[in-house]
């Protein structure tokens, strides 16, 4: 059924119609309107046993989730920013416990400085854990991803973050296609765990393993990532015999026939940067892109298949590695390797800032004439950085970056950023 | 001083008007909070290079933004962290921690215990508005029974932290509690805190108008205050040493006024006599 929907909504209700026993919440925005959304479905009715159980942090609410999770409840809960910096320690416990809990990330900057707006700092900076993360690109996707999010942490007993754009996803209403609880409990069977504590059967979870056996339980949780990689496409094509869309798989490439300049990117930017392709290619340019659906794990045949045959690859990102540049950048090389095809990183999209479709077509295009550096931040206002940059050579104590950047800014207000 | 010094404070003295308009809420009582602090501080004559605010997450974190200080913004949940590692590099400091019941007693309760049991100079002044109100209004370990929030939408159900016995308990040498509508009190509570040695811990009873009196038929900031107001029982603390943890002797009181306090050893002032006498052991003196 269609419906005008908020992407938290959405997210909300989807996750309701997958039937959760346990939902984890603490308030960290822009997440908070999805376990709000839960709770209000709990409360009316709609899921039934479910226990919405309100924690004192992050740190609670995934360690609650892995708990009832362990005893063979199917758990969720979401999260953004520093949310889940904060629980980081249960998020790599819950990946070597190979619990299949979901979570959506509401994606959000990471300070210091404070900022609640949206990149993908905050998923980044887990993307090591073990946890399986999906990107989505529209709400409907992330409607969708949930679903597929539940059947693929359950199958492989591995836990899934569903990544979504903060504000840009979360807080957006769009026209979303609302599958029935008949057509998700055809595709999503109840939770069978594969491990799971009872009194019957009692063994305990979470042991010290000392050399003898760490590798192995390591190497073991590379594989399901590789199990994954089969897996997802998979989950994707039975999800579209269900429901009738394509959603997540590994990749999602657009107009690649014949392009010369390929654009790479993660999440809601996609749109963005399909528009762009679509102007471009009307006035003649060979381009095309490649959204990456799956970003653990990362799809390396999958993106090689889709872009080794181009001329040049812009990678756009909205997160940086400081000290080495881009995070997706080195992921895409790597999964170039032994090709020469120059990559060329875009930072974009930091702390919220908006990507326009002028500001990346201009990119795009110097992209084309191979004038575009190794390494570029979009929009970035490179005298408010030399201002900065020569106060601080002047001043031993030159007082905090961002403060002065402000006062800066304030002054010459005219400045483009 | 007195009272009387109320005529000569202006807060604008106080404040970084470049940082205005705030952003706080119609009715929200941090902004009357905010005002008592800065005429304690006015009061006690503290030069504002001699003051160290460190604030959290939250409606009341942001309230450091607005004074013109030394201040420090710093991650959920541990202002009493960051400020614990303040007060010991720079005892010559007033260190104030301004947070919020889920910044507190949630999310940085483990170290609010332990800022408490430490017994650091620094004075804490946590505002109790019973709600995340930066998120929208979620419930907190100071939501009242059966009020309802985005996150207990049947009514909570979860006992609530009375703070300042949890302080008390935890060992803190000064306790208080007041409400915004006695501003002279509130203020007065405030110097005393910050004019005793150790961790004095101030609760005020804030109100958050738009996402929890709107949700909970509380009325609207005048409505709220008075219900706060018929609540209070003013303590008779006196010069009793010792903790006392403060049994209401009906129920739904909120004590308030001084409600423990004791001289207990400073933290930064043992260690600094510790480091001392281990420094001198080993030079042989």
């Amino acid at each position: 059924m269609l419906k005008q929907i908020e992407g938290s909504e959405a997210v909300a209700e989807a996750v309701a119609l997958c039937r959760p026993e346990v939902v984890c919440a603490y308030p960290i925005t822009p997440q908070t309107h999805i376990v709000e959304g839960v709770g209000k479905r709990i409360k009316n009715g709609s899921l039934e046993n479910c226990e919405f159980i309100n924690v004192e942090s992050e740190f609670a609410a995934l360690s609650v989730a892995i708990g009832a999770s362990a005893a063979g409840a199917r758990s969720y809960t979401a999260t953004a920013s520093q949310g889940l910096l904060y629980m980081a320690e249960a998020v790599y416990n819950a990946a070597g416990l190979g619990l299949p809990i979901v979570m959506t990330i509401g994606n959000r900057a990471i300070g210091a400085p404070i900022n609640i707006w949206n990149d993908h700092t905050d998923s980044m900076s887990m993307r090591d854990s073990g946890w399986i993360q999906l990107f989505a690109e529209t709400n409907q996707e992330a409607l969708d991803l949930h679903i597929q999010a539940f059947r693929l942490a359950e199958e492989l007993s591995c836990p899934v973050m569903v990544c979504m754009d903060g504000f840009i996803l979360t807080h957006a209403y769009e026209r979303i296609d609302m599958p029935t609880q008949e057509e998700v409990d055809a595709f999503l069977p109840p939770y069978e765990p594969i491990q799971v504590l009872d009194p019957d059967e009692p063994y305990s979870i979470g042991a010290m393993v000392g050399p003898e056996a760490f590798t192995e339980v390591r190497y073991l949780a590379n594989d399901k990532q590789l199990q994954a990689l089969r897996l997802i496409p998979e989950i994707s094509n039975v999800f579209k015999d269900v429901f009738g869309r394509n959603s997540g798989g590994l990749v999602q490439p657009y107009r690649l026939d014949d392009a010369e300049t390929v654009v790479v990117a993660l999440g809601s930017v996609n749109g963005t940067i399909k528009e762009v392709v679509d102007a471009m290619r009307k006035d003649g340019e060979k381009i095309g892109s490649l959204g990456i659906s799956s970003f653990r794990p990362f799809p390396q045949e999958a993106v090689y298949d889709a872009i080794n045959h181009t001329k040049r690859i812009v990678v756009l990102e909205k997160s940086m590695a400081p000290g080495m540049g881009g995070i997706v950048d080195s992921n895409v090389r790597m999964s170039l390797s032994g090709l020469s095809t120059p990559v060329h990183t875009i930072i974009a999209g930091l702390g919220g800032r908006p990507i326009t479709m002028a500001s990346l077509r201009e990119v795009f295009e110097i992209a084309g004439e191979d004038r575009l550096p190794r390494i570029q931040f979009l929009d970035i206002d490179h005298a408010a950085v030399e201002h900065e940059i020569v106060r601080a050579r002047h001043t031993r104590r030159s007082g905090p970056t961002a403060e002065s950047i402000l006062r800066h800014k304030a002054v010459n207000p005219a400045q483009k950023g | 001083m007195d009272s009387s010094s109320a005529d000569s404070f202006n807060i604008r003295d106080f404040l970084r008007l470049d940082m205005f308009p705030h952003f706080l809420c119609p009715g929200c009582g941090h902004g009357i909070a905010m005002r008592a602090l800065l005429w304690a501080i006015y009061e006690l004559e503290i030069p504002k290079d001699k003051l160290a605010i460190v604030s959290g997450i939250g409606c009341s974190g942001r309230i450091g933004a607005y004074i013109d200080a030394n201040t420090f913004h710093v991650t959920h949940g541990r202002p009493l962290s960051f400020a614990s590692g303040l007060a010991l590099a720079r005892p010559d400091l007033n260190v104030i921690v301004i947070t919020g019941d889920g910044d507190c007693l949630a999310i940085g309760g483990n170290h609010m215990i332990h800022a408490c049991r430490r017994n650091l100079n620094m004075t804490c002044m946590m505002l109790n508005n019973e709600v995340y109100g930066m998120t929208g209004g979620q419930a907190s370990p100071t939501t009242s029974e059966a009020r309802y929030t985005t996150t207990s939408q049947s009514g909570c159900i979860e006992p609530v932290f009375d703070a300042c016995a949890l302080a008390t308990a935890a060992g803190a040498s000064f306790v208080g509690r007041e409400v915004t509508i006695h501003l002279p009190d509130l203020k007065d509570l405030l110097r005393q805190g910050l004019a005793h040695k150790g961790f004095s811990f101030i609760e005020v009873l804030s109100d958050c108008t738009e996402v929890f009196g709107r949700k909970n038929n509380l009325g609207e900031s005048p409505e709220m205050i008075l219900s706060q107001k018929s609540r209070m029982r003013p303590s008779s603390y006196g010069s009793v040493d010792g903790n006392i943890v403060d049994e209401p002797f009906r129920a739904n009181t909120l004590p308030t006024g001084i409600l423990s306090r004791n001289e207990r050893p400073e933290y930064g002032d043992t260690y600094r006599k510790h480091a001392a006498d281990i420094r001198a052991l080993k030079s042989g003196k």
